[in-house]
């Protein structure tokens, strides 16, 4: 089962969070580098991947800090969920109505999420999730 | 399932004003998380006040720019400056900026709550059952859990748009097939008080329970409603928890019939003394003896009934290191009329409304570690301010300021 909640198109490396995240205070808007110091996927930066998400969490204020790193440009190009995370949506969402800046947002079932993430790159449009 | 309006919203959507704009909005969300229809709202609290750049004033000036104004009672949350006390928050970009973002909500109509519980305003406060449109993760658990409101867990943005639209998805929390618990944690608190037993149930439920709604027995039927406030902070800080029943405590929880009336519990875990011991100490990163730079209260906002359990431990040295409370205006207010000020100054606490330490600017010195009595504090300070953080409860949190270091009681 493949949902879209934000359609769009996107290329980049995917970056698998092995934990939950909450983008405030788990994300920095200024850099789009994860700051949470107990996150396994600590310091790494956002920017330019296609975000693989296992689960959401976390604080009402996280679409604000994603729809500020997409307006900045330090944002990812697409986020692929394992389960719906209307909080993402949302900062998705403005960013694409206020600046027309993409970053698709696509929830997939747990056996496509296990296979994408082993994949060296990721290219999304609309509905479509292609490895390569 | 596709979205449908009634004749009515449609006639909003076609007016291309404010509103339409909002609706528009509410729509495109309301197909993302799969709603089949959009319900009235008797409320709104937004969290669009802190400044987390500028996307925060460009969205809400463009509402401004289309003359629109909220369709119902709306309260705002914590912004990034304390603006009856200015001078407090010492960065001056989060000054402009911050202030800049408040005053623009209030020119769309919405009411200069500026905090992060409204529900403890007396008018604000959402009836059993109605359906409202909340942000702020905190005040969503508490709204849904402990009032028996319905919201889903609406971020930034979304809640602005559902206050000028006066609707909401029905989604979600929204329905009540989506209320019932799915899984169980029966505690057994031993020799821990109430507000630590409450604490780390909220944080084992945010990390356990992979957002699916859970029961809580076997609370003390003493735990008092500030409690229940730090339980559900705690939990939608650990996780993405919208709402909990607490067995005996909460409205729609009766009992253990009521809560799983769709089916027996996926899982039951058990927190005795030594489990919930363990989920506190997650909350701290520095041991007892611990060289303090401050001490903050009120994360969520602090109540009037915290305030009266705090007033009788401020006795004897005064704080030696800086001592912050978070409240809202109305606590202010009341604390002023019971003549409580000036205690809390003589003893060295400031009293910081309208914003929150944890959020901006305001502790000068973080060389030392923050300790609080918050688990919601505790788990985001150390990436929001940079600092290491101690928990503990109320008692240790004031004996501790009396010594600037860490001190268990």
């Amino acid at each position: 089962m493949t949902r879209v909640l934000v359609s769009g198109e996107a290329a980049g490396e995917p970056l698998v969070l092995t934990a939950p995240i909450s983008f405030w205070g788990g994300v920095s808007p200024d850099t789009g580098i994860i700051i949470e110091k107990r996150h396994p996927q600590f310091g790494l930066a956002l920017r330019g991947r296609v975000l693989m998400i296992p689960a959401a969490k976390g604080s009402s204020s996280g679409s604000s800090v994603l729809a500020e790193i997409l307006r900045n440009g330090s944002g990812p190009a697409a986020i692929v969920l394992g389960a719906p995370d209307a909080i993402l949506a949302t900062g998705a969402l403005v960013a694409q109505s206020l600046y027309g800046v993409s970053c698709p947002v696509i929830i997939v079932d747990e056996n496509r999420f296990q296979m994408l993430a082993t994949s060296a790159k990721l290219q999304i449009s609309g509905p479509d999730i292609q490895m390569c | 399932m596709a979205l449908e309006l009634t004749s009515e919203q449609r006639c909003i959507l076609d007016a291309k004003d404010g509103r339409s704009f909002a609706l528009a909005f509410v729509c495109t969300y309301a197909n993302a998380v799969g709603a089949s229809s959009l319900i009235p709202i008797v409320s709104a609290h937004i969290d669009g006040c802190l400044y987390h750049g500028q996307v925060s004033l460009d969205f809400v000036r463009h509402f401004i720019s289309l003359g629109a104004k909220v369709a119902v009672p709306t309260t705002l949350n914590v912004g990034s400056v304390d603006l009856i006390h200015p001078g407090l928050v010492h960065d001056d970009a989060l000054n402009t900026n911050g202030r800049a973002l408040m005053h623009a909500h209030l020119a769309l109509g919405c009411a200069a709550s500026f905090t992060c519980a409204p529900y403890q305003l007396a008018d604000s406060r959402p009836p059993l059952g109605a359906h409202v449109a909340w942000g702020e993760s905190n005040a969503i658990c508490f709204a849904n859990s402990v009032c028996g409101a319905r919201t889903e867990r609406y971020g930034d943005f979304i809640d602005l748009a559902c206050a000028i639209a006066g609707l909401a998805p029905c989604y979600g929390l929204h329905q009540s097939e989506n209320r019932r618990a799915r899984w169980m944690v029966s505690v057994t608190p031993g020799a821990l008080d109430n507000g630590l037993v409450a604490i780390a149930t909220g944080h084992f439920i945010g990390r356990m329970g992979q957002g699916r709604v859970a029961a809580i027995n076997g609370l003390d039927p003493s735990t008092a409603e500030h409690e229940l406030k730090g339980l559900g902070a705690a939990a939608a800080s650990t996780g993405a928890v919208g709402l909990f029943h607490a067995i005996g405590l909460t409205p729609e929880a009766p009992n253990l019939e009521a809560v799983f009336s769709g089916g027996p519990p996926e899982e039951t875990l058990v927190l005795d003394e030594r489990a919930l011991k363990a989920e506190l100490a997650l909350l701290s990163t520095v041991s007892v003896g611990a060289r303090l730079s401050a001490v903050s209260l009120g994360t969520p906002h602090f109540s009037s009934a915290e305030f009266k359990q705090l007033m009788p431990l401020l006795q004897g040295t005064k704080s030696k290191i800086p001592f912050t409370i978070n409240t809202n205006r109305d606590t202010l207010k009341y604390v002023s009329e019971c003549g409580w000020d000036t205690i809390l100054r003589d003893f060295g606490i400031t009293l910081v409304v309208d914003t929150c330490v944890y959020v901006t600017a305001i502790l000068k010195d973080l060389s030392g570690a923050v300790m609080t009595n918050s688990g919601k504090m505790a788990y985001y300070a150390p990436a929001n301010l940079g600092c290491e953080i101690a928990f503990g409860s109320l008692q240790e949190c004031v004996a501790s300021a009396q010594s600037a270091c860490v001190v268990r009681l």
